[in-house]
């Protein structure tokens, strides 16, 4: 029996060292803050995690009555991009410039409902597009861009030949908009950088957007129940709001993986000779900001956060702010070789999840694009996987 | 309320404990006909203290345990936990009526219930009738649920969460036993006060029927009007084991207040299938359940909660060592291991088609040590793996639990 003993507790000694699964490696998971936040504000952190991705909307705290979802995590499992059950609908303004029609129910379908409650049905004849949840990683590096930085490379009317223009989406910012240093005024409007057409000028108008519009979650910052039209009491408090929007600056950057595999270095090399980075703009460096681990980064979104004509294939007839229907902000690539992870091991891109693969995404790229899905179309068979491979290891 | 009332028992039974000569105090002794007794008697089939000639007899267990868990990668650190600190009172009427109660303090009385409070009248063994705070015979865990009987420090979470564990509810019905030989036939059937909305709108964003329990309401009023069934076949035999077979069900929501349709009445539908036995050439003890649950939710509510959940659990205890060990005259050394599941949402996306994953498994090998068969002191290995509703990789958890638990 002492034998059996000591033998059970030497077995637990050994086990007590190697009983925790192993965590997954750093840079295949896009969810963990940032290096370089203090203590203060990791529970900061910790505190928007906790709103983001635990707390869950019920009929009895808030939740629509129509709504998509019913929390921030359900759209963007582990901070990755989104998969089609949570898919969002948007319809109302059909050119630049324009009202987004309220009064039919736009600019969002609410196409869930608590028991009792009957969803929002789109109007019937009425242009819409899908938009699939975004990764929600690295926003904050994003955020901290100057709109100076965005404006060097916007090219409207194409001076330099190349094709590609590149404009920003300038948005009527909404009431509770405080302009930072780094915004600039232009009559009035400001330029966009986050959402598919870029029609989100900063996170905190992002986050009270998404809690209104997917959760039926109203605020101080946004009263009106969208089911309603009414405003009514907040159902979530200005400082859960706060939290979300630090989480959302502080989530790190997705991690490259695989960075000295020379097909991937090859596959790099082609991204830029057939011109994709000249919209997926690789680099970045951010100038000062509040928040010191978002300082003076450089960073590698492979975004230019600019709208680009893409053509007649992706025109859904619908548009947010001064975008055309035909214009979408350049999405940044990072984590993209990571989105299985999110999208249930399967790829849902575009904006509207209709490429179930890298290779079927680029051959969608139309309009400014084209040029750079026709170069890719000629390349070897060897250079195509090359260069998927260097996108699946961003 | 409660706890107020709970006190002064708890402490009149403290000092009556301590003023009295312990000689006074005589173990009543477990149901003898144990060999034939059935998964329906678990209530009754414990352990009681009696002093001295007083009709009423006083029973409980606590459970205490040590855990050191982590998820992928990340652990909370080492963790004491007192879950479960439970008093049974018992008292006979008369021959053919007999009342029992189970109050319940959770973690350290961060929640106290009444798990049962019933008072049982005999007209013949076919026909008991049973009315008050009854436990809904779901599966067997539910009325089999005490700690000392398990050789695992955490209880199987398709017995706990995806069926509510401690189920009970107001409510009256019959149950009834036949003997022949060397077999027994039982059956109970209850209405009760049953669930509520919440089983489908809870902060858990899944369907979630112990999200009901913390309608404290529930002991006071229907929350729809509509009684809930619940009822149970279970036939044994001593050589073979038992095997049991039961059903829940009822109108679940608010359909209507005051007169005022609010929505289409929506049911919801359990099934479940129990068995044990011992092998008797080996001692090896198995015991095992599996349910189905069925709920109506509105088409225009999200899939993030299930219309069908399954899930269930199997133990295989093998004692090893019997006899006197580390000073104990009968004590019993087993090594034992559950296999649970569960798969909270079973369906497909009605947008890919793809599966609704929400699920999760888990193995847990364990060492138990009985030094008396009312107490049982354990060590637990538990792996579980769980994925998300879109299928994406799992997260994994794991970790050492110890845990006594005993009857007193």
């Amino acid at each position: 029996m002492k034998k059996l003993i000591l033998i059970l507790l030497g077995c637990l000694a050994f086990a007590c060292e190697n009983i925790i699964p192993e965590p997954p490696a750093e840079d295949e998971i896009l969810d963990g803050p940032m290096q370089g936040l203090n203590s203060s504000e990791q529970a900061r952190f910790l505190a928007g995690d906790f709103a983001f991705n635990e707390e869950v909307f019920s009929s009895g705290t808030g939740l629509g009555p129509t709504f998509v979802a019913t929390s921030c995590g359900s759209c963007h499992a582990g901070d990755g991009k989104g998969h089609p059950f949570t898919t969002l609908t948007r319809f109302g303004q059909t050119a630049p410039n324009t009202p987004p029609n309220l009064h039919i129910g736009g600019p969002q379908l609410q196409n869930r409902a608590i028991p009792g409650y009957t969803p929002e049905i789109l109007p019937e004849g009425t242009p819409f597009m899908k938009l699939t949840p975004p990764a929600v990683t690295g926003l904050g590096l994003l955020s901290a861009l100057t709109d100076d930085q965005i404006l060097t490379n916007a090219d409207p009317y194409d001076l330099d030949g190349d094709g590609i223009s590149g404009v920003p989406n300038y948005v009527n910012p909404p009431s509770y908009f405080v302009p930072q240093w780094f915004h600039q005024d232009a009559n009035g409007r400001y330029i966009g950088r986050f959402g598919k057409k870029a029609a989100t000028i900063d996170l905190l108008q992002q986050t009270v957007s998404a809690y209104n519009q997917d959760m039926g979650i109203t605020s101080t910052f946004e009263p009106v129940d969208p089911f309603s039209g009414l405003e009514v009491d907040p159902e979530v408090s200005d400082q859960t709001i706060r939290d979300v929007v630090f989480y959302l600056r502080t989530l790190k950057a997705p991690i490259q993986r695989s960075q000295n595999d020379q097909q991937i270095i090859q596959g790099k090399t082609l991204f830029s000779q057939i011109q994709c980075g000249d919209c997926h703009t690789p680099e970045w460096t951010t100038l000062s900001s509040d928040i010191v681990a978002l300082s003076n980064k450089t960073f590698f979104p492979y975004t230019d956060l600019l709208l680009h004509d893409m053509g007649p294939g992706l025109d859904d007839g619908v548009t947010e702010g001064s975008a055309e229907t035909f214009e979408w902000r350049t999405p940044p690539l990072w984590g993209l070789g990571l989105s299985p992870n999110s999208q249930g091991g399967s790829y849902f891109l575009m904006h509207d999840g209709r490429a179930s693969s890298i290779e079927e995404a680029i051959l969608l790229h139309g309009g400014e694009a084209g040029t750079s899905r026709t170069k890719f179309e000629s390349l070897s068979a060897e250079d195509k996987t090359a260069l998927i491979r260097f996108l699946k290891s961003l | 309320m409660k706890k107020y009332l709970f006190l002064p028992v708890f402490l009149f039974a403290l000092v009556a404990n301590a003023q009295i000569d312990s000689t006074l105090l005589k173990r009543v002794p477990v149901d003898t006909s144990y060999t034939k007794a059935m998964n329906m008697d678990a209530v009754y089939n414990r352990p009681f203290l009696q002093l001295g000639n007083l009709p009423a007899s006083i029973g409980g267990y606590v459970e205490a345990d040590y855990q050191y868990m982590g998820q992928d990668g990340i652990t909370e650190g080492h963790s004491f936990r007192i879950p479960r600190f439970t008093l049974f009172v018992a008292s006979s009427i008369h021959r053919k009526i007999k009342f029992l109660s189970e109050i319940e303090l959770e973690e350290g009385g961060k929640q106290i219930s009444i798990e049962f409070a019933a008072l049982d009248l005999t007209f013949h063994p076919l026909f008991n009738l049973r009315g008050g705070v009854v436990m809904n015979p779901i599966g067997a865990f539910n009325q089999n649920h005490d700690g000392p009987k398990w050789e695992f420090v955490d209880r199987p979470i398709a017995m706990t969460e995806m069926l509510p564990a401690t189920w009970s509810n107001v409510g009256f019905g019959l149950y009834g036993k036949y003997y022949s030989k060397a077999w027994a036939f039982g059956y109970e059937a209850y209405l009760t006060n049953g669930f509520d909305d919440s089983i489908i709108s809870n902060n858990q964003n899944k369907t979630f029927l112990p999200a009901a329990k913390e309608n404290a309401l529930r002991f006071e009023k229907s929350s729809n009007g509509q009684p809930l069934f619940t009822g149970k076949i279970a036939v044994r035999n001593n050589k073979v084991g038992e095997l049991g077979l039961s059903y829940m069900g009822g109108i679940y929501n608010r359909f209507e207040t005051d007169g005022l349709v609010l929505d289409a009445k929506r049911r919801l539908d359990v099934l479940a299938v129990d068995f044990n036995t011992t092998i008797s050439a080996t001692k090896t003890y198995l015991v095992g359940e599996w349910a189905w649950v069925m709920v109506d939710v509105p088409e225009t509510y999200s899939q993030q909660f299930g219309e069908q959940q399954k899930g269930g659990f199997v133990d295989i205890v093998q004692p090893i060592l019997r006899g006197k060990l580390a000073g104990f005259d009968k004590a019993v050394f087993s090594l034992a291991f559950r296999l649970e599941y569960v798969d909270w949402n079973v369906g497909n996306f009605e947008e890919t088609g793809g599966n609704i994953s929400d699920d999760l498994w888990a193995v847990v090998p364990a060492i138990s040590f009985r030094p008396v068969s009312q107490t049982v002191i354990r060590l637990n290995y538990r792996y579980m793996q769980q994925q998300d509703i879109l299928g994406n990789p799992p997260s994994k958890i794991g970790g050492i639990q110890i845990g006594l638990s005993s009857y007193f």
